[in-house]
């Protein structure tokens, strides 16, 4: 093997000047470090946190420790991103077909709504939601109920809590439900492959999933009522519901606005992969003797996905990344309680952003690791 | 079976049919109209849970029977075509138009007709509708910040000047036109950068980090006419030395008084803020954030495999990680990686911390270009004795940028978009500004016309550029 200057040359420049330019930064931090007196270290993890946090999944107060005020944001982050995926999904979905449409209303007026969120800043509908619009609802002791359990106030979302008896026999009951829908799926489609036979298969699952917790009702035991929330007196003129569950008012705002924002992208990404897919394909569907639905349902909707899902995924890691944007109205995410909180009280600069990073770094990973496997599954068998 | 059809319209009875379906439909447009825009119910004795759904029920009905094919008639097949085809559109197309009929008046009466326009105090504002005077009082806030009243003709000068200067492009003759890249990308960001300087902030706003700008311009510029072969040494050698000779041994001190112009007073970037803020901070992350980009993307799709390594590790750290956090990090973190004495003030950090986050984006979307591109054009251009550099200054990187117009855009929008997360480290934009407003002991309760207000600059800000990209990408066009 020849030893070729002109292609080591570059390469041991460029690695030195990179390896100069993070041993100028590692070098000045450690001077820093030392005149400040501040040591490197990840040992405050186990410390004492002696802050409170307001809203928190799992059980939380400032006698624990901030490896646990961590996990309480990164849950918060998490419940944000999956209620916002949740819904932007559907709503992005509804919209990109509505696009689609040949009625010249829903049409526009789908356009209309991704034109419009798509070009306002998600800061500034957050703030909207936040600081304007939620804020305009009735106080506690006015609110009206809805469906006779439910409030929706100035000070949050206040729903009925589940109690349950023998919650484990139900739970049972639907992940037997849930494999024997898969089971069903997978005999339907080898029965679709060797014998072109339609099985109804969505009125099978629907009607599995019905059925078997309801036999788990009548027959295993299970009970379940309900906690409605009570409105309480703290003082004079200061209400508040109790029990029940209750979701803060950051939350709706902030799941609101990401599912608005990322809804516009994920219906473009829809439109654009149903149109991906060629008159020819539709044509020739029809011209074998499918129904509208099945062309949809067994030619069209499995291409158009392969041509849909690497950019949905796109904006699914956007939407997660966005949900830090949290830490402007105080919803108490990895952001807030672990960047911002945790950060003033320890002045660990370099490790707590560290540990920020990596986390959305990991979640970023994990998002997109998942959407490859299941885009891989998907994808064009070549033989 | 025609007993099933009886209330199908068919060429016979066609106009029977048609009268009493128009008259219908216009029966409920009409009953929504005017209780929304007068606030009369035609339907008021009927129990309120039908007269609710009348409108609705008397429109599909109506929709039904005027619904046929091929009339004959332009308008019915129009309609029957675009809102009519069937019973679930029908339905929807109803459902659209009430809203849109119940929505107007609302909307109409808080935007204008309760508004208040006159007057400079709170007092005015008594009616149901927005109050516009509290965007008046504030405009100068909202749109300069915390900067002087005095001195705010500073900017507007500025900003009218860079975009007369930036309009050159269009009046360009042929015999400039080939001049127009090098003005674009090197000689026009400068005079942005003078303006800003010496105008806006009449002293010391970038500090050391000035040397930076200047050691590279000056070598971009030389490097111009440095043979393409050792293009990559000089790049990676000069502009370093150059900001150590600048910073060290020619000027020291001289610099940081160059920046000041007799007579104009010094107004620090704390005090920049609204959106001209947003304005400079987008314009300079788009300069700087495009030649990061490309060089990015030329990195990944290098045949070195350290640099293609360290590309890729550049490029996947910044789209894995929120803008937040990057801030977070230039505000807190980024002080610390630096030597005491030197200082960086925090509006060119939040520009560098911007810019390069951007700068991955714009990376991944310039190498979707490059891959789309096919072997033969490289072959054709390295074939004619082009080497790496000149081969994709001439051959690929024009025709790569062309295809990538749209994902450009796309990414120049959501870093406009991006730019009110500077609230972070304490600078105050268009947003940041509202939000302070709003808190005024003097002003509270309008949080909603500051933000509906800031809403339709932004809107009109992205969406022309959008349109703008989408022109762009149609005048380059070509077919291959």
């Amino acid at each position: 093997m020849n030893f070729k200057l002109k292609d080591i040359g570059p390469q041991l420049m460029t690695v030195i000047a990179v390896v100069l330019v993070f041993g100028f930064f590692t070098y000045n931090a450690q001077v820093n470090m030392e005149n400040r007196g501040i040591d490197f270290g990840y040992g405050f993890l186990s410390q004492e946190s002696s802050f409170d946090v307001q809203f928190s999944l799992i059980e939380y107060d400032g006698s624990h420790s901030y490896f646990r005020a961590y996990l309480v944001g990164l849950l918060n982050t998490i419940l944000v991103s999956v209620i916002g995926i949740f819904f932007a999904t559907i709503l992005g979905v509804i919209v990109g077909i509505a696009r689609l449409s040949s009625n010249y209303l829903i049409n526009k007026f789908a356009a209309f709504y991704v034109e419009f969120f798509r070009n306002i800043p998600l800061l500034l509908q957050i703030f909207f939601w936040y600081f304007a619009a939620l804020r305009a609802l009735p106080l506690p002791q006015d609110a009206e109920a809805m469906f006779g359990v439910a409030f929706l106030t100035i000070k949050g979302l206040f729903v009925p809590a589940f109690i349950w008896q023998n919650f484990n026999i139900f739970f049972y009951s639907i992940i037997a439900a849930i494999i024997a829908i898969i089971v069903i799926r997978y005999q339907a489609k080898k029965l679709q492959e060797t014998q072109g036979k339609q099985t109804p298969v969505l009125l099978i699952s629907i009607g599995l999933i019905l059925v078997l917790p309801l036999i788990s009702f009548l027959i295993g035991g299970v009970r379940l009522s309900f906690e409605v929330p009570v409105l309480k007196q703290l003082a004079t003129t200061s209400f508040i519901y109790e029990g029940g569950v209750s979701l803060p008012p950051e939350l709706i705002a902030l799941a609101l606005s990401l599912s608005l924002y990322t809804a516009t992208f994920i219906a473009e990404c829809v439109r654009a992969g149903i149109q991906g897919i060629g008159k020819g394909q539709k044509e020739a569907a029809a011209s074998i003797g499918l129904t509208p639905n099945q062309v949809l349902k067994l030619v069209v909707m499995p291409q158009a996905l392969r041509i849909i899902i690497p950019p949905t995924t796109n904006q699914y890691l956007n939407l997660t990344k966005n949900s830090s944007l949290a830490a402007a109205i105080a919803y108490p995410d990895l952001v807030l309680v672990f960047a911002g909180t945790a950060l003033m009280q320890t002045g660990k600069a370099i490790e707590i952003v560290s540990i920020t990073m990596f986390t959305y770094l990991s979640l970023s990973i994990a998002i997109s690791l998942f959407m490859n496997w299941y885009n891989n599954k998907i994808a064009i068998q070549e033989k | 079976m025609s007993k099933i059809n009886f209330l199908k319209p068919d060429k016979s009875n066609l106009y029977t049919f048609l009268y009493l379906g128009t008259f219908l439909f216009f029966i409920s447009v009409l009953d929504v109209l005017l209780n929304s825009f007068f606030n009369l119910n035609l339907t008021g004795f009927l129990p309120s849970f039908l007269s609710y759904f009348l409108p609705l029920i008397l429109g599909f009905i109506g929709l039904y029977f005027i619904r046929i094919e091929l009339s004959g008639i332009k308008q019915l097949d129009l309609i029957n075509k675009h809102i009519n085809t069937n019973n679930f559109n029908a339905i929807l197309s109803l459902l659209i138009i009430f809203i849109i009929l119940k929505s107007i008046p609302p909307i109409l009466s808080w935007f204008f007709i309760d508004a208040s326009f006159a007057g400079d105090t709170k007092d005015v504002c008594t009616g149901t509708g927005a109050c516009w005077t509290y965007i008046k009082v504030w405009i100068r806030r909202f749109m300069y910040g915390m900067y002087p009243n005095g001195e705010q003709w500073r900017i507007n000068l500025s900003f009218i000047a860079l975009a007369l200067l930036g309009s050159v492009g269009y009046f360009a003759t042929d015999k400039f036109k080939k001049y127009l890249t090098l003005y674009y990308v090197v000689i026009y960001p400068f005079i942005a950068f003078l303006f800003i300087f010496f105008f806006i902030s009449g002293g010391p706003v970038f500090f050391d980090f000035s040397y930076g700008i200047i050691a590279a311009i000056l070598s971009i510029i030389i490097g111009f006419f440095i043979p393409s072969k050792f293009k990559f040494y000089y790049f990676l050698i000069v502009p370093f030395s150059l900001y150590i000779l600048l910073k060290y041994f020619i000027f020291y001190e001289e610099l940081i008084e160059l920046g000041k112009l007799d007579g104009l007073n010094w107004v620090e970037t704390g005090a920049w803020g609204g959106l001209s803020l947003t304005f400079i901070i987008s314009f300079f992350c788009l300069i700087f954030c495009f030649p990061i980009g490309m060089a990015f993307a030329l990195g990944r799709r290098s045949g070195f495999p350290l640099i293609r390594y360290i590309s890729i590790g550049f490029i996947e750290f910044w789209r894995g990680v929120p803008l937040i956090t990057v801030l977070f990090m230039s505000a807190v973190m980024f002080p610390m990686f630096l030597p005491a004495d030197f200082f960086i003030d925090k509006l060119v950090r939040c520009i560098i911390a911007i810019s390069l986050f951007e700068a991955a984006y714009v990376a991944e979307v310039i190498r979707g270009g490059l891959q789309a591109l096919p072997r033969g054009q490289y072959e054709a251009a390295k074939s004619l004795g082009m080497g790496y550099w000149k081969m994709h200054i001439f051959v690929i990187l024009p025709q790569a940028l062309k295809l990538v117009i749209p994902g450009i855009a796309n990414t120049f929008l959501a870093l406009v978009k991006d730019t009110p997360l500077i609230f972070v480290v304490g600078l105050l934009e268009i947003v940041g500004m509202l939000n302070l407003a709003k808190t005024n002991p003097e002003w509270l309760g309008f949080a909603m016309e500051g933000y509906v207000f800031a809403a339709i600059i932004f809107w009109i800000i992205c969406y022309a550029m959008s349109k703008y990209s989408y022109n762009l990408e149609q005048k380059y066009k070509t077919d291959r």
